[in-house]
């Protein structure tokens, strides 16, 4: 019982991480229209400033605040240097946002070198507590209470203000959004630049989690963010949190019982998906 | 002068010229309809109106200022609201939130004129805070024309209101309109002829891409072989 409970809160604790992504694609996504292929570079860079900054400094908040803000400048680079370019251009984007992953990465190994680095979580967060069986790792419950905050802050942004409604509108139909006087271009920036903060913010805390840092865990964890936009539903803000949690407890559940297939199970999950509910599983109740 | 003055128009999407000569002119307070068969190119003249299909040559402008080369946004503020084909309405936003979304001013004006648009549109007042995913086509085609009549607008292009809709309710939708053209300017594509009759004086007819024919359109009624040649009827 108390090792399930902890499989259980091991998952979702996963699955808030992978949220930050995959919410972060998906609503670029269904906005913009852009596949972001350039989306798992953001979360390295998030993941080794806030290492370098907190292996330097040991100053948390400011490695974070540093993580977070570079994926918000380099995402108003992106869009504002290459990704406005090719809006409505879908062979283009790939080649862009690729292109960018590519770059992106390498400049990521030019910089922190090829080789693994550690990064330690910060004291006050680095426990762990015991009771009746159940194992939390304290950084786990943060990550899980990091969650929580952005999907409300999401869901009340998108539902309460006007920038919201804007992206609601332009998710649908961003050329009617136009057409009202709204010039939709300029959200589209901003959008992109929260979104790459988010990822940013994933790399950031991922890294300690972790405890390593390599310059392939962006793109490892993009596929993931990748499939919870395929089994949430493109553009769902919701539709990703549910899909994020649900991956990260599969994924968790599916490494106990069945380890030796945990590394493809996402990808066949996201294969059921698509044949049984292309639309993804919380698409179609979310949205239209 | 003229409140919307177009000549010689031609326009293009990717390597498709589509309007190859459109000539256009109304004035203030007019009614005026596009006619013409299915691909002619009306749906395209309104696009290109909104600068949503971009100009290769000629002139559009309105009271005096050319909208060519201007951004969609821009030539919704300078007083054009468009009803596209298929609404344009956004099904995850409430009835409320699609209204105010267009609204570009905080007035009590603009506020009037959405009390305006819900004593016209009983239907909209009724569903006020329901999610627009709800409505049936006649409420969405509404909700989008009432759209159009939030702000001051000089200029209301509407694309085939009629279409898709049961009888009755096009009936409906022409009284509508007809009691929008006392205040406004509209243009109106339209291929049903009833509701083309009902609401405007004018028309321009475009078949492949040009204004091969503009008269009143009561002269239409009668006129079987100009009607067969350019709208297929
Ligand atoms: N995106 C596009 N790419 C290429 N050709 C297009 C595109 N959109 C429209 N066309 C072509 O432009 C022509 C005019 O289309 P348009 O939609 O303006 O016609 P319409 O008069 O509105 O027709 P309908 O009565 O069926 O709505 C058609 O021949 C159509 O095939
Ligand atoms: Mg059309």
């Amino acid at each position: 019982m108390g090792n399930i409970v902890t499989l259980l809160f091991n998952g979702i604790s996963e699955g808030c991480l992978i949220f930050l992504m995959a919410s972060s694609l998906s609503v670029v996504l269904g906005l913009m229209g852009v596949v972001n292929f350039a989306h798992g570079t953001l979360f390295l860079w998030g993941g080794y400033v806030y290492a370098w900054i907190y292996n330097w400094t040991g100053n948390w908040p400011l490695s974070i605040l540093a993580a977070v803000t570079v994926g918000f400048g380099l995402g108003i680079l992106f869009e504002k240097i290459f990704i406005s370019r090719v809006y409505g251009n879908m062979s283009a984007q790939i080649m862009v946002t690729l292109g960018l992953q590519i770059v992106f990465t390498e400049l990521c190994r030019v910089f922190w070198g090829a080789q693994q680095i550690t990064v330690a979580r910060p004291s006050f967060l680095s426990g762990v507590s015991n009771f009746a069986g159940i194992t939390i790792v304290h950084y786990r419950l943060f990550l899980i209470v990091v969650g929580v905050v952005v999907t409300v802050g999401g869901q009340l942004v998108l539902t309460k203000t006007r920038v919201g409604m804007i992206i609601r509108a332009g998710v649908q139909n961003s050329e009617m959004v136009d057409s009202l006087g709204i010039n939709i271009k300029r959200y589209f920036t901003i959008v992109f630049a929260i979104a790459a903060a988010l990822a940013g913010l994933g790399g950031a805390l991922y890294s300690p989690l972790n405890g390593t840092l390599n310059s392939n865990m962006g793109a490892a964890n993009q596929l993931l963010a990748f499939i919870v936009v395929v089994i949430g539903g493109m553009g769902s803000f919701i539709g990703s949190a549910l899909g994020s949690l649900f991956l990260g407890i599969m994924v968790a559940v599916i490494g106990w019982v069945l380890p030796d297939i945990s590394l493809v199970a996402p990808v066949l999950m996201m294969a059921l998906v698509l044949i049984f509910k292309p639309k993804g599983l919380f698409g179609l109740a979310v949205r239209k | 002068m003229s409140l919307l003055k177009v000549k010689d128009l031609v326009s293009y999407i990717g390597l498709f010229t589509i309007l190859q000569g459109v000539d256009v002119e109304i004035q203030q307070g007019e009614a005026i309809a596009i006619l013409g068969r299915n691909g002619a190119g009306k749906t395209t003249f309104l696009r290109t109106l909104m600068g949503l299909v971009k100009t290769r040559s000629g002139s559009i402008e309105l009271d005096g200022v050319s909208l060519v080369g201007t951004p969609t946004h821009k030539i919704a503020h300078m007083g054009i609201g468009y009803c596209p084909e298929d609404y344009g309405v956004f099904d995850s936003l409430s009835i409320e939130e699609n209204l105010l979304l267009a609204k570009h001013k905080d007035d009590d004006a603009t506020a009037e004129r959405i009390e305006y648009v819900l004593e016209l549109f009983p239907d909209l007042k009724l569903a006020y805070k329901r999610m627009a995913r709800t409505l049936s086509g006649g409420q969405r085609q509404m909700l989008s024309v009432g759209r159009a009549l939030v702000n001051e607008n000089k200029l209301i292009l509407i694309d085939e209101p009629s279409k898709g809709l049961a009888p009755v309710v096009i009936e409906k939708m022409a009284l509508a309109l007809k009691e929008i053209s006392k205040k406004s300017t509209i243009v109106l594509v339209e291929q049903n002829f009833n509701m083309a009759c009902a609401v405007t004086d004018r028309y321009y007819m475009i078949d492949e891409g040009r204004t091969v024919h503009n008269g009143q359109i009561c002269d239409l009624i009668d006129d079987k072989e100009l009607q067969q040649r350019h709208l297929g009827l």
